[in-house]
């Protein structure tokens, strides 16, 4: 019994570090975000009151708890700015999600089917942009999609297009960005997937009498599905907060989250504003990683 | 050579490989195969693994393209058809059953062309063909080994193939359920006409499912013959050893001379085999092979010492000691279990028509 007793002591000690971790970089911040963003803006040092005075009596925390509202976020469901850039915050990520996942999925099958020598090659090239910063990637895309840039210099060559075509500042570039840099995260785990599918099970779909297109769409396509859907969420997550593509490839007018939470913060220091739209932010996101478990477990339990 | 010849009173073959190579890097897995299959047939490719029957198998079935050599069925040239396209359907060794389909929609999946009634009655016999009525809803992996099994027999007979191809079939099950399932096989067969490929590495099943078997070494076919026939006349020590227990005595073959048996000098005198073909010179260097049930205990012959009788039941096993210290196996049956025991001196012989001589 000691024994045992000893082992439940071990196990939970096992699970502290993760949780450790989770307290200090999660849950401590979001706390933080919480409370600031229940907070007044003021011109002060920090930038917004009510401030924990510690050394206060019992009373210091009675009115302190009392000048905490729900002001910010009545802001933000009353105010249609915030609304918007949710629901275009939503649908850039939604569409982005679907163009990777239309892209990605034949790009890691193809991967998945490639020689075995050549895949580890094959791999490499996924991974190598990561060799270069994320910033500097982003910044070559307006070298890439402006007026006089070089898709439109080599569209003019080849006499596809007579003018060029207004592509940098749309939400077009917005979505080529978003695609660009998050492939790599889509089509990673896929290949991850489509590549322990068991060969056995494509040979007997065409033994079976049925053509390459059908043996996709029938075995392969199904089996990997939980990767494409694992592979989305893992893209339409940060996509939805994402600040600096929008920032450098979008208009002045593009609407996203991550953009709004960004200049009320740094233009207009309202932090408890800023820190509501954090909230939502985060609300927005745990909604599908939520769903996804959920269908995840009804699937496992299906089995 | 004689094993790729069809069984007499067939017309056209209907499966008929000529000179099929397949290579991997530098070496053949398979080389040069000669083979013809009679409608109707059950043909067992034996072998140890990596001897090249299984990628043999593979393109029958059209998984791999030969580098040589054509593959036909009922004269016809599939050799370039993609799998799909082949009137041959295959058994795969881990049943490769879908995941995400239920054994209905698993046993359905190569009847597309049919409408939908047809299509749920077909699956219903079929599952009736393999005593699985009311599993059709169940999903693969809440079946065990044995159902999952029968399940990916239904889904390969869907199509009414005219040729089956079977990977190991039964290496995934237990003992008692393999041979259970091995009869059940070979009954199905005889019922449903079709023709059988059966790739194992397992003589047991080769012996019990096919009527004639091809063995297989380094990507050859060596010996292709009915069980009792390689049983009886292994063209090689390889053969002869795959198939049951035997005794390889080494010696020298002696001088040309008429008649069915020829004398064979060993170290612990001359014996008399059946003659070999012809292709082996006097003074060449022979294994005899002698299958243990073939030596006879008796007043005659060849001086040896029991040193060893096991009693097995149905027969016994004994170990002899010939007088140079070389020792063979004897197994006779167990009346009489009291005679020669441990220590006896006795003598043996064989009858020389029973005993092969084989190249050393």
């Amino acid at each position: 019994m000691s024994g045992r007793g000893g082992q439940g002591w071990r196990a939970r000690l096992v699970r502290l570090p993760p949780l450790l971790w989770l307290s200090a970089f999660f849950l401590v911040p979001f706390a933080i975000t919480l409370k600031i963003s229940l907070s007044d803006a003021a011109t002060a040092m920090p930038p917004y009151l009510p401030v924990l005075d510690w050394h206060g009596s019992l009373e210091g925390w009675s009115s302190f708890l009392e000048a905490l509202d729900f002001e910010n976020y009545a802001v933000l469901w009353f105010d249609s700015l915030y609304r918007e850039a949710a629901l275009s915050s939503l649908a850039y990520a939604g569409t982005a999600s679907a163009v990777l996942a239309l892209l990605g999925t034949p790009l890691a099958y193809a991967l998945a089917r490639a020689p075995a020598r050549a895949q580890a090659l094959l791999v490499a090239l996924v991974v190598v942009p990561f060799w270069t910063s994320f910033l500097v990637r982003v910044y070559a895309w307006i070298a890439i999609l402006k007026p006089e840039g070089l898709l439109n210099a080599a569209l003019l060559r080849l006499g596809v297009v007579g003018q060029p075509l207004e592509i940098l500042n749309t939400p077009a570039a917005v979505l080529i960005g978003l695609v660009y840099a998050y492939l790599p995260f889509m089509v990673l785990p896929l290949y991850a997937v489509m590549s322990r599918l068991d060969p056995a099970l494509r040979e007997a779909a065409a033994d079976l009498g049925a053509g390459p297109v059908r043996v996709f769409l029938t075995v392969t396509l199904p089996l990997a599905a939980p990767g494409i859907a694992a592979g989305a969420l893992l893209c339409f997550i940060p996509m939805v907060g994402e600040f600096v593509i929008p920032d450098l490839l979008g208009g002045s007018d593009t609407l996203m989250l991550g953009r709004v939470l960004w200049s009320e913060f740094f233009s207009n220091r309202d932090w408890p504003l800023a820190s509501a739209v954090a909230v939502l932010l985060l609300l927005i996101v745990i909604g599908p990683v939520v769903l996804f478990r959920d269908a995840g477990e009804r699937g496992e339990g299906e089995r | 050579m004689s094993g790729s010849q069809v069984p007499a009173g067939s017309g056209v073959p209907l499966l008929r490989l000529e000179g099929v190579t397949k290579r991997f890097g530098a070496g053949a897995a398979v080389d040069g195969v000669d083979l013809a299959l009679a409608e109707n047939e059950v043909f067992c490719l034996l072998g140890p693994s990596g001897c090249g029957k299984s990628t043999l198998l593979r393109m029958i079935a059209g998984f791999e393209r030969p580098d040589a050599g054509t593959i036909r069925l009922g004269g016809a040239d599939i050799t370039a058809d993609p799998p799909h396209r082949r009137p041959v359907n295959m058994m795969f060794q881990s049943y490769a059953l879908f995941p995400h389909m239920s054994v209905a929609g698993n046993v359905a999946y190569g009847l597309s062309s049919l409408g939908r009634a047809a299509r749920a009655a077909r699956v219903e016999t079929l599952l009736r063909l393999v005593r699985l009525e009311g599993y059709g809803a169940r999903r693969p992996d809440t079946l065990s080994g044995g159902q999952r099994q029968r399940v990916a027999l239904a889904r390969a007979l869907a199509r009414e193939p005219r040729l089956l191809l079977l990977d190991e079939p039964l290496t995934a099950l237990d003992r008692a359920l393999r041979e259970e399932t091995q009869s059940e096989l070979r009954a199905l067969q005889r019922r449903l006409g079709t023709s059988f490929v059966v790739v194992t590495h397992d003589p047991e099943e080769a012996m019990r499912l096919a009527d004639r078997v091809g063995v297989m070494a380094g990507g050859r076919i060596v010996q292709v013959g009915a069980t009792a026939e390689l049983y009886e006349n292994p063209a090689s020590r390889y053969v002869a050893g795959l198939l049951g227990d035997v005794n390889l005595i080494p010696g020298t073959l002696g001088p040309a001379e008429p008649g069915p048996s020829r004398a064979v000098e060993t170290a612990f005198g001359a014996l008399r085999a059946r003659a070999p073909a012809p292709a082996l010179e006097p003074g060449a260097a022979v294994v005899v092979a002698l299958r243990p049930e073939r030596v006879e205990l008796g007043a005659h012959g060849l001086a040896a010492t029991v040193t060893e009788r096991i009693f097995l039941g149905d027969r016994i096993a004994r170990t002899l000691r010939m007088g140079d210290g070389t020792t063979l196996r004897a197994s006779g049956p167990a009346t009489g279990a009291a005679e020669h025991p441990v220590g006896a001196e006795i003598r043996l012989g064989f009858a020389a028509e029973v005993a092969a001589i084989l190249p050393a």
